[in-house]
């Protein structure tokens, strides 16, 4: 993608390991700068992307290096769409306990899906839970 | 003493200040070995006065979190106290989304943190 290439489209199927994952999210990166995303949208997204991929490869596909994940990701300037899949079985995405109650604040887990659903716009999963599409629109620019 | 690859650690009057190597936390390994060498602040080194500064730190992941939750429990058990600061405003946003600004005594600079530690 050049720097003048405002829309930037990505599909592919990488090993279950998270070098892999990483360099595509470093793909990602440079795809939404070079389309002028910034600032607390990048973090946000990076943030989202991080924790989505690390779930596929680890909590989905656990780590098996026979199983393969799904990246898809369209970015604009105004829109970014990223879909993650693994080969796992899923979870209950809909009963998923909220780490920021008394008793589990303090506990060193649990926080990925949540910080995906408050950073992004929106996030669907599918019925079994091994497939995710998360969508950030631009922020309105704060005038100065 | 231990030795620290991923952290630096300065000892200002019996605090540990403690600042880190990488811009972006975020590679499995590294958060592992970090998390193992701020554990040994507290179990070998017998530090129970920290500061992490988050100073230069673009990027942090939630696995990197839990490493912070699990010195902070230490500390704790240490008797001790656990200050953070110099948190980016993107990072800040993370611990309010996940109420860890309840957890953790954020400050927003080093001197302020210090001058806590005084209190």
């Amino acid at each position: 993608m050049t720097a003048v290439q405002m829309h930037w489209s990505y599909d592919k199927f990488l090993p279950n390991d998270l070098e892999f994952g990483h360099a595509a999210i470093e793909e990602l990166m440079t795809a939404l700068g070079a389309a002028t995303w910034e600032g607390m949208d990048l973090f946000r997204i990076q943030m989202a992307i991080e924790e989505a991929v690390v779930n596929a490869i680890e909590h989905g596909n656990k780590r098996d290096p026979n199983k393969k994940i799904r990246l898809v990701f369209d970015v604009t300037p105004e829109k970014a769409v990223m879909e993650i899949s693994d080969e796992g079985a899923g979870f209950d995405h809909r009963n998923v306990a909220d780490p920021t109650t008394e008793d589990l604040v303090d506990k060193p887990r649990g926080r990925g899906v949540m910080l995906m659903r408050e950073l992004m716009d929106e996030v669907h999963f599918n019925e079994v839970g091994n497939h995710v599409v998360m969508i950030k629109l631009r922020s309105p620019a704060i005038p100065e | 003493m231990s030795t620290y690859r991923r952290i630096t650690v300065v000892d200002d009057g019996g605090i540990s200040i403690v600042r880190f190597v990488d811009k972006k936390i975020v590679d499995s390994g590294s958060i592992e070995q970090l998390g193992e060498e701020m554990n040994s602040l507290v179990t070998v080194d017998k530090r129970n006065l920290i500061l992490l500064n988050f100073d230069g730190v673009e990027f942090m992941s939630s696995a990197a979190l839990n490493k912070l939750i699990s010195l902070n429990t230490k500390v704790k058990a240490a008797a001790g106290r656990l200050k953070l600061c110099g948190l980016r405003a993107e990072i800040k946003e993370v611990f309010t989304i996940t109420r860890l600004d309840r957890v953790f005594d954020l400050r927003k600079t080093e001197a302020d943190a210090v001058a806590a530690f005084k209190l």
